[in-house]
């Protein structure tokens, strides 16, 4: 084996910024060599309403309590620190919110780092062009983009790759906050910036980005990955967690529909040939993974629309009556429910939906379940969605005396079921849905983005 | 006596689901050794087919990986519903591999009885 040119060490923390990162682990992964801190600081898995609305999953408390770490240690060690996908969705909201709270920690402790904002929110009138043009393309299971659906969404944003991360290190940044930005941008940027191979970087960066999760405690405290010319060698932080060659090849496993490839904006991470060989007993080397540049660069799109406004009402039944006959009661409830509805206030089935959950019965999986067990105990939820938060609460409220006493038309007495809460009725608010799977033909990966330093 | 039937989660570590961005599902069953692998892997037991049927999705749009490296299969297919909307009942697709896990293995494929696998504690759903 030939001997590695040089290496760099990629420090990762957490899967996400305000998880929760122990202190002792960072000071581990300095003392081994760490030459960038990076840490994920969102997904689209919470669905789409951070992204609709433009705000934060994680609470802005748990957020500072990693940056206090995270900026001393970066300071400390002299070392860049990149975020990406800040604030949940990366939305220019979510970077300007982490970048306040940096700000704070920074003013708190003392620090004067150099930080950089990168904005990756697109406008429905900047995509027009390159839709018209032909290059914003579907990806399945989505179908072909027309204007108004880019005009319907609340936000927009572009995924970045480690380019704009690179511009903002080069032009002096050390600490780099970005929008919206692929899982493994930010721990691929360094080793690619000192001229180390983007298969073995681009490998690295997937198996760091859940943090532990490629360890065999997935609830400990980070990894650190270093990267060379042939491939990357990859150790917990925590004593107590190890990597093993299964724990490191099935996170590439996780949450990707292909195991093997993994698109980025200037090519695909082709993993189909690596070699994963246990180092000790806590340390994995990977070598063999390539990167295919690809013949059109792409960004990817992610937008979210308003659905309307939605209301919840929850009660449970334990009737042993209706219980035993509930798919008929559940049916009879949508039928009556339907008429009142009409009937009190006027609205016609398009202009209100909802969704009657039997939570005990079927709730997850309806249709798909295969047990045919019985239950003695059902929680019934009413989800209703309309175009504004009083008419979505008024179905929901018409609904109550039924969600209370819906009796099935031969039950020779009126029930009362147990309602949880007083009101029954429970505002959610506005309501999304991602409607975004497309990516834009670009020439330069940086050029949808905008850096502030 | 009679015993209840073996399912794919008696071979398994861990059988999953979760959501491959808000579009897709993807599953793996990380089977517990070679045998269980052979279970998993068993093309007549587990293809396109079947898991279109199991989960009412078009067989075409159904990926199957498997990856005897890992003694693992996995499969992607896309979510009937994006995630999070009205009618989304589990947002992060985490419990949709019930139905995979409890499929009965059939006869053919149970190892031979003098050198059957016990049942795991914890390798049910």
């Amino acid at each position: 084996m030939s001997e590695p040119r040089a290496r760099v060490g990629v420090l990762t923390p957490s899967g996400m910024l305000g998880a929760g990162i122990r202190e002792e682990s960072v000071r581990r992964g300095l003392a081994l060599g760490a030459d960038v801190i990076t840490v994920d600081g969102g997904s689209t898995d919470s669905g789409p309403y951070y992204l609709g609305a433009g705000t934060a999953k994680t609470t802005a408390a748990a957020v500072r309590h990693d940056l206090r770490i995270l900026l001393a240690a970066a300071a400390g060690a002299g070392i860049p620190l990149l975020i990406g996908s800040c604030g949940t969705s990366g939305t220019d909201s979510g970077v300007d919110w982490v970048a306040g709270i940096v700000d704070d920690v920074m003013a708190e402790q003392g620090l004067s780092l150099e930080v950089a904002r990168i904005y990756s929110e697109q406008t429905a009138a900047g995509l027009a062009e390159p839709l018209d043009a032909g290059r914003i393309h579907p990806l399945p299971p989505l179908g072909e983009l027309d204007a108004a659906t880019l005009e319907s969404c609340t936000h927009i944003v572009g995924v970045m790759g480690h380019e704009p991360f690179a511009a903002a290190l080069d032009a002096g940044a050390q600490v780099v906050l970005g929008g919206r930005a692929t899982d493994t941008a930010v721990a691929a940027c360094v080793p690619i910036m000192k001229g180390l191979p983007d298969g073995p970087a681009w490998h690295a960066a997937k198996i760091v980005e859940c943090g532990g999760q490629c360890t065999t405690n997935p609830r400990s405290g980070g990894v650190i990955a270093f990267v060379d010319a042939d491939g990357f060698e990859i150790e917990p932080l925590d004593l107590d967690a190890a990597c093993t060659t299964t724990s490191v090849a099935a996170h590439m496993l996780y949450e990707t529909a292909n195991p093997f490839l993994l698109r980025e904006p200037r090519g695909t991470l082709d993993v189909t040939r690596s070699s994963y060989v246990a180092v000790d007993d806590r340390r994995v080397r990977v070598e063999g993974s390539v990167f295919h540049e690809a013949e059109q660069k792409t960004i990817k799109l992610e937008g979210a629309r308003l659905t309307g406004y939605e209301t919840i009402s929850f009660v449970a039944i334990r009737d042993p009556h209706i219980i035993g006959r509930i798919d008929e009661w559940a049916a009879f409830m949508r039928t009556v429910l339907t008429g009142r509805v009409e009937q009190t206030l006027g609205l016609a089935d398009h202009e209100y939906a909802f969704d009657l959950r039997l939570y005990g019965h079927n709730g997850v999986l309806g249709g798909l379940e295969t047990q045919g067990a019985t239950t003695h105990e059902v929680g019934v939820m009413l989800r209703v969605s309309a175009a504004d938060q009083a008419t979505a609460t008024a179905v929901a409220k018409v609904s109550n005396p039924l969600m209370l006493h819906l009796p099935l038309p031969d039950l020779p007495y009126l029930p009362s079921f147990a309602f949880a809460t007083s009101p029954a009725e429970m505002e959610r608010g506005a309501a999304y849905e991602f409607v975004l799977n497309h990516v834009v033909d670009v020439d330069d990966t940086t050029s949808m983005f905008r850096s502030v330093q | 006596m009679t015993t209840p039937p073996r399912v794919l989660a008696d071979f398994a570590h861990e059988v999953r689901a979760k959501n491959a961005g808000p579009f897709w599902t993807t599953f793996e069953t990380f089977m517990l050794d070679e045998n269980g692998y052979r279970i998993a892997a068993d093309a007549e037991f587990l293809n396109e087919a079947v898991i279109a049927d199991l989960y009412q999705v078009d067989a075409a749009d159904v990926l199957i990986f498997r990856i005897p490296e890992l003694n693992t299969v996995k499969i992607s297919f896309p979510r009937k519903v994006a995630a999070g909307g009205l009618l989304d009942r589990d947002l992060h697709c985490g419990q949709q591999h019930v139905p995979l896990a409890m499929m009965v293995v059939p006869e053919r494929l149970l190892p031979a009885r003098s050198s059957s696998v016990s049942r795991p504690a914890e390798g049910r759903p």
